[in-house]
């Protein structure tokens, strides 16, 4: 691919992005009214699907100050540290055989580090604020990126060895026949809590946890300032979708439908699961969930790991 | 078009560093740092050493400087605090400034007669014999640094609290 055609793939597929972040919200808010048993938002469009377009407009109209006393550069560059990483991550994820902007040797570690990188724009904007309830929601959001990078990236190195790849598509493409999701059972639901953390999601967003934290991090933070916080949350969502649709659930493999279908079908299931988990599920103390982190998931992770390189050495793989 | 990306990376990057040491608020210093690590992390990529630059955002601009800022964010850094550190460490900055040049010398001499082939391409199987073969020595002597950290962690919790572990 040239330079050029690269930039405007790059262009269309953050276009394509935002947009599906936007109606993203709109299900979400949709989805969480049906599980408590009410409308949601229904005056705007059909099912009141343009309630996102409106929104976005009048979040632009929004005055956004900088509180006083509040660091003015680091509170401004914050927001934008929240989306731009997990926008970034998208480039290498696979949807079809070949339809990928990066096919990166090393693309899960590349995703990985990219979802790590949005804990700055909590942190950072969360001290510029000069807001204590806002610096509390800062660093929890740190302590829990470190609890949860760990076993974070152990729980996936089984599916790693097992594909003996880190590039999304060729893990794709060792998934023929059979997911890895019925191979690495563990590792798929260690995945699946590391990723919920990961996005910052509830039962596991205890840094902007609104019934003690006002808004945690964003507290301060209004207009659009605001909404990039939310557009880094619901990006990060899908690309956390995205990755376990790749790595455990086969990717764009599948009868009858074309390829990308697929990769769409299971992806977005996915996102509505994290829905669902965010309207059934109660927030865990703050303590509990770090201590879940280390003294369960990461031994957990570490026998899982085990177990899968004894069976791949056993087997004569690798 | 990838070693202009490279060469322009790595200006980032130096710019960032350079305006780092200099900052007064030490949160915007580690901002500034972390911009270098990224912009390093972009060099390597374009230099098609993609590894290199994934571990270097993961566990560099992922991982260690959020523990800086971490610990700096929890400081107090009111104007007295500030003059005080300034007062104490007036004239502190030689010893690194001296190490930092000292190290400079023998890479911009190498710089020179650098140019070694492309690297070959990351698969996990050859990055696993690399880090558990060739240089397996060398990775378990970095896991022994972690355990020293560890136990040092452990021993300063262990006064903080008055003897009880």
């Amino acid at each position: 691919m040239s330079v050029l055609v690269t930039l405007w793939l790059s262009l269309v597929m953050i276009m394509a992005l935002l947009v599906a972040a936007g109606v993203f919200t709109w299900v979400e808010r949709r989805g969480l009214g049906f599980f408590q048993e009410r409308l949601g938002p229904n005056r705007v469009g059909p099912f009141g699907f343009f309630q996102w377009i409106a929104d976005t407009v009048k979040l632009m109209f929004k005055a956004d100050e900088v509180p006083p006393g509040g660091d003015r550069l680091t509170f401004r560059i914050a927001p934008a540290l929240a989306a731009t990483p997990v926008l970034a991550g998208f480039a290498v994820v696979a949807v079809a055989p070949g339809w990928t902007l990066a096919a990166l040797d090393v693309g899960v570690i590349f995703i990985l580090a990219m979802l790590a990188l949005t804990v700055y724009a909590m942190v950072l904007g969360a001290w510029a604020s000069r807001n204590r309830y806002a610096m509390l929601g800062g660093l929890r959001a740190a302590a829990q990126m470190l609890s949860y990078e760990a076993f974070f990236g152990l729980s996936l190195m089984g599916v790693v060895m097992l594909a003996g790849s880190l590039e999304l598509g060729a893990i794709v493409a060792a998934q023929e026949g059979l997911w890895f999701v019925a191979l690495q059972p563990l590792g798929a639901a260690l995945f699946a809590i590391a990723g919920i953390a990961a996005a910052h999601r509830l039962p596991f967003d205890l840094q902007e946890s609104e019934q003690d934290l006002v808004a945690g991090f964003m507290t301060e933070y209004s207009g659009m300032s605001f909404a990039l916080f939310f557009l880094g949350e619901y990006l990060a969502v899908l690309l956390v979708a995205a990755l376990a649709t790749t790595l455990f659930l086969g990717g764009w493999l599948g009868p009858w439908l074309p390829a990308p279908v697929w990769f769409g079908l299971k992806t977005g299931l996915l996102a509505l699961a994290f829905i669902w988990i965010r309207a059934v599920l109660p927030r865990p103390r703050y303590d509990q969930l770090v201590a879940f982190a280390w003294k369960a998931a990461l031994p957990l992770a570490l026998v899982n790991l085990l177990a899968t390189g004894a069976v791949v050495v056993l087997k004569g793989g690798a | 078009m990838s070693w202009a990306i490279a060469i322009w990376a790595g200006a980032l990057a130096l710019a960032a560093a350079a305006l780092a040491v200099t900052r007064d608020s030490v949160v915007h210093a580690l901002l500034l740092l972390l911009g270098a690590l990224v912009a390093l992390a972009a060099a390597f990529f374009a230099l098609a050493a993609p590894f290199a630059g994934a571990i270097q955002l993961l566990i560099y601009a992922g991982a260690v400087v959020a523990v800086f800022v971490f610990v700096v964010m929890t400081v107090e850094a009111g104007a007295a605090a500030r003059a005080r550190e300034r007062a104490l460490f007036a004239g502190a900055w030689q010893l690194p400034a001296a190490v930092a040049a000292l190290a400079l010398v023998p890479m911009l001499l190498r710089l020179g007669g650098a140019g070694a082939g492309a690297p070959a391409p990351a698969g996990a199987a050859a990055l696993g014999r690399l880090m558990f073969g060739d240089w397996a020595v060398v990775t378990e002597l970095l896991s022994l640094l972690l355990i020293a950290g560890m136990i040092g962690v452990r021993v300063l919790r262990r006064r903080q609290k008055g003897g009880r572990p």
